[in-house]
Formats: structure tokens, C-alpha cells, sequence
């Protein structure tokens, strides 16, 4: 193209200016963006570094929760979920799943008896293509109400200052609750006689597209038996692993799985609270665990229980946790994944 | 006058509607890592759908652009400017076509669902794998910021074409001609 053609220049330097601003403006909207201006965003990195303040990582393991064992089995529909949700797995039928039974610790080496909450991930698949995964744990509420909260326990529970879990309970009066649950309610000797509770609100949509506010629950068929904790203490380090392996092999463990429906005037966000005991509660169906295997070669390993991934019909609500679960759990696995050797599988156990 | 070469209304329409798609893309990547707030999940839920109809889009794209090729570079342009020009473009191209796939094979090698729709679930396009996720994971983490990176480089060139040399290469793409009306036909 001949030079004398172009329209003359303008002017060269403020031309350049203009470029550079525009670069420089971008790449600022993208930082700030990413969170590198808002050091007091919580992010999910802090949440699961939160879990590292009073120990070293377990390379390779669940940054909480870390230690579990797998299981596999089936999810056994009734058919009266269908009533709250249009999701495939309230279709009456059988649908596979993989669990894991687990304790709320970040040491995957804990003393079984030392871990006051015991919990349970599930995975139910349906022919459709889609999954139901939740994470549900053995307390009737959670200790905090956001997500905030959490991370200011887990800031608290780690400092060195004498009075910082005091304050913290000061500052998050719905923390004494789940103090006395922990001091008070009965211990088991048997991951197959805990209750496990979804605790957050989901919202359910049934085929006339009509929204319910549910929490679930897992309720054993075994009775529980109360068992005091230094008793525990004395079955050894990992009682709960051999005792539930043990017993799968008497038969199939059964939990029956309840939904609980909101009435219009409860809350949803707050999974420090409890819902009213008379809330009615559909009985939709049971898991049947059929099969436990060790986690280091399990089917359970490498799956994240992220209680996001929800099948059609089902959706989160105004409860903060699931997404800030779910962004957390996702950090774990990264970090977990990218540590496979320090968690080998054995020899014989092979990448499925 | 001079006869000032443009791609067609097709490309041109592509270029912008996917530059918007691209850089909506990369901002709502980085944000919806960087934050446990429930607008996190529905940023996943928008990143899947929209990696996807990229992924689409880029695929029609380079089709478009192996059928009717683009207009030839000013003859005057340095030689280091030519070579860099064709360079970030083919790097473009590979970028639009690789990160929405690497994403869903990351996906797939962590065993999470590809959801792009309440009732529509992608397939799995690789089997579980700690060490094959944590390869993709590293290449789409590294290559967005490369994208983005490309993009500002893009952005530069562009304005420095319109703003500075003013030799037609702006327009080319330019969603409408900024001095010059299209010379007719020789």
C-alpha cells in the first residue's frame, strides 16, 4: 500500500499512550479479577490452607476429611422422591454407587476414637448420564453459619493465643450448640450406626416445576449402641475400619435415606440451625452398602464427593456452603491428585 | 483511493462475537477460581457452556478461514512484524481450539460431569487419572494466562495498525471502516 495513500499520522506519542493504557487497563481488570487486589477475598485456597495451620499437609490425601474408607453399593428409589424432584434417581429402581465412609480430620493416621465427627460421601449414578454426590456429616447442625465463620474457626482453632477460640465462640454465638452436641451426644463404635446429615438446604423441583427446600439425612437400619470414648480408645487406632469390614460380612448395610421439606417459613441459609422436629419427611429410598475396600486402591479415592454436582431437578439454594464446599473440595483434589506419589497405590492395585 | 482488503462479513462477524466469548471467558475463569461465594458455581456454569460453543465457533471458524484465506499484510509491514503476525495467529487459533478440549479432558480425568445444561451431560472423553488431571490441569491453568497474554498482544497490534501506521490492517477486521471507504473492485 503506497505511504503518501495513509491519512496523516496523529499524533505518535499519544497514540502510544492510548495503546499502553488500554493494555495496562486490561491486564488490571483481569488481576483484579483473579483476586490479586482483594487479599481479604476468602478463597478456596485459604479455606483448604486453613486445614494445614496446625499440621503439615497429607500429601496425597484429602486436605479434610483425610482419612476414610471406600465403599460400593447401591442406591435402592422407592419412588416417593419423585414427589420433590423429577431427578432420574427418585425413579423407582437401583442405581450404583460409590462412598466413602470418613472422619473429620486433616491426619489420615487419626486415632479413630479421637475424631468426634464421622462422615459419609456418596456418589449415585443413573442410566441418564447424571450423578446425586453429597458429603454429609453425624452432628444435627453445622458448628458455624458461612463460610466466613468456618475459616475464623479454623484461624482460631489454630492460633497460640490462649483466649482465641473464647473469642471466637464470643464472636460466633452458634458455635455453643455444636459444643454440646460434641460433649454430650452418645459415641458409637460403628460407622454403621451413625446418622449422616446432609445439613445444608437444597432446592428439589418436581415435573410440574414446582421448587421444594429439602435436607437429607441417611438413617442406619443398626441400632445405635452407645459406647463411651475410653472404651473406644481401647479398640485400637483404626476400630471403625475393621469393625464395619467385618461386619459387611454378615450382609449388605442399610441406611434409609429422609427428606426433609421445609415449611415456607424456614430459613434455608443457615446450616447451623435446625429445622423444627415436625417437618414432615418423605422416606425416599435406602443405600445398601455391599462391598468395603481399603481407600489406597478404592474405587472412592479418586472421586470428589463435591456436593455440587447435583443431578436435573435439583439445584443449591441460598445456602453459601455447597459452593464454597465445593470450591474447596475441587483445591483439595487438585493438590491431592498432583501428590500421587506421595500416596502410591500398591503394586496390585491398578489406576481404574 | 486505495482498495483496502477485508476478510468477509462472516469472519468478521466471528472475530468479534468470539472475541466477546474469549475474554468473558478468561475473566470468568480466573474469577470463578478465586473465590468460595456462591456466584462461584454459577461462573462454573457459565465456563462449560460457553468453552463449549467456543470450542464450536473456533472449529467453524478456522473453516471459514481455510475457505476464503484473509487479506494479504501491507507489503511495506517489517518482516519481524509479519512473522510475529502470523505466529500469534496461528498460536490464536490453537489456543481456541485447545483450552475449551483440554478443559473437558481435565474434567473427565477428575471423574467431575461436564454439565452444559441442567439436562444435558457431556460424555467423558478420557478415563479417571490423577497424573493425566494433573497434566491438563497444569496446561490450563499456564495456557490461560498465555491466551490472555496474546490477547493484550492483539489488542496492542490492532491499535497500533489503526492508530499509528494506519495502513488498512485495522480495518480489515474492523467492525466498520474508521477513515477509508472500500475502493470498488479493480
Amino acid at each position: 500500500m503506497p505511504e503518501a495513500s495513509r491519512p496523516a499520522p496523529r499524533n505518535a506519542v499519544a497514540s502510544l499512550l492510548l495503546i499502553a493504557g488500554v493494555v495496562a487497563f486490561s491486564a488490571a481488570a483481569f488481576a483484579y479479577t483473579a483476586g490479586w487486589f482483594s487479599p481479604e477475598r476468602l478463597t478456596p485456597q485459604k479455606l483448604v490452607d486453613g486445614f494445614d495451620l496446625r499440621s503439615p499437609p497429607p500429601l496425597g490425601h484429602r486436605r479434610n476429611h483425610a482419612k476414610g474408607i471406600c465403599f460400593t453399593g447401591v442406591f435402592e428409589s422407592n419412588g416417593s422422591g419423585s414427589e420433590l424432584s423429577r431427578a432420574q434417581v427418585f425413579v423407582k429402581g437401583q442405581y450404583p454407587v460409590i462412598g466413602r465412609f470418613n472422619l473429620a480430620t486433616p491426619d489420615p493416621n487419626a486415632d479413630d476414637a479421637k475424631v468426634r465427627v464421622r462422615g459419609l460421601g456418596v456418589m449415585i449414578s443413573t442410566p441418564d448420564g447424571q450423578q446425586w454426590r453429597m458429603a454429609m456429616i453425624d452432628p444435627p447442625f453445622f458448628p458455624v453459619a458461612t463460610p466466613e465463620a468456618f475459616h475464623a474457626l479454623q484461624i482460631a482453632a489454630a492460633s497460640k493465643e490462649p483466649d482465641a477460640m473464647a473469642k471466637f465462640a464470643g464472636a460466633h454465638p452458634e458455635f455453643a450448640a455444636f459444643g454440646g452436641w460434641a460433649k454430650s451426644a452418645p459415641w458409637t463404635g460403628s460407622y454403621v450406626e451413625e446418622r449422616y446429615n446432609s445439613l445444608n438446604s437444597f432446592i428439589f423441583t418436581d415435573g410440574s416445576g414446582n421448587d421444594h427446600a429439602v435436607r437429607w439425612s441417611l438413617a442406619p437400619a443398626a441400632q445405635p449402641v452407645p459406647v463411651p470414648p475410653e472404651e473406644l480408645a481401647k479398640r485400637g487406632p483404626n476400630f471403625l475400619e475393621s469393625e464395619i469390614a467385618d461386619r459387611i460380612k454378615s450382609g449388605p448395610l442399610r441406611w434409609t435415606m429422609l427428606v426433609t421439606v421445609a415449611n415456607p417459613s424456614d430459613q434455608t441459609a443457615d446450616p447451623s440451625k435446625a429445622w423444627p422436629e415436625d417437618r414432615r419427611s418423605v422416606e425416599v429410598g435406602s443405600l445398601i452398602v455391599q462391598r468395603i475396600e481399603p481407600e489406597r486402591d478404592g474405587p472412592c479415592r479418586d472421586i470428589n464427593f463435591d456436593p455440587a454436582v447435583l443431578p436435573n431437578g435439583m439445584r443449591t439454594s441460598d445456602d453459601p456452603f455447597p459452593a464454597a464446599r465445593s470450591s474447596a473440595y475441587r483445591v483439595s483434589y487438585d493438590r491431592r491428585t498432583a501428590e500421587e506419589k506421595d500416596y502410591p497405590r500398591t503394586a496390585t492395585g491398578s489406576a481404574q | 483511493m486505495t482498495n483496502i482488503p477485508r476478510f468477509t462479513p462472516l469472519q468478521r462477524t466471528l472475530h468479534w462475537l468470539m472475541g466477546v466469548c474469549i475474554l468473558a471467558m478468561l475473566f470468568i475463569g480466573v474469577g470463578m477460581a478465586s473465590t468460595v461465594a456462591p456466584k462461584s458455581l454459577t461462573l462454573v456454569a457459565i465456563h462449560k457452556p460457553l468453552g463449549i460453543a467456543i470450542l464450536i465457533l473456533a472449529l467453524i471458524r478456522l473453516a471459514v478461514r481455510l475457505r476464503y484465506g484473509a487479506p494479504p499484510l501491507p507489503a511495506d509491514l517489517p518482516e519481524p512484524m509479519k512473522l510475529a503476525a502470523h505466529l500469534s495467529h496461528y498460536a490464536l487459533y490453537a489456543l481456541m481450539i485447545a483450552m475449551p478440549l483440554i478443559g473437558w479432558a481435565m474434567l473427565s480425568a477428575a471423574d467431575y460431569p461436564v454439565v452444559l445444561w441442567p439436562s444435558v451431560w457431556l460424555p467423558q472423553v478420557l478415563p479417571q487419572s490423577a497424573s493425566l488431571h494433573t497434566a491438563l490441569w497444569n496446561a490450563h491453568f499456564f495456557l490461560a494466562f498465555l491466551f490472555f497474554a496474546l490477547i493484550l498482544m492483539h489488542f496492542a497490534a490492532a491499535l497500533f495498525h489503526a492508530l499509528i501506521r494506519r495502513d488498512g490492517v485495522f480495518d480489515a477486521m474492523g467492525p466498520v471502516l474508521t477513515h477509508n471507504e472500500v475502493a470498488p473492485a479493480e
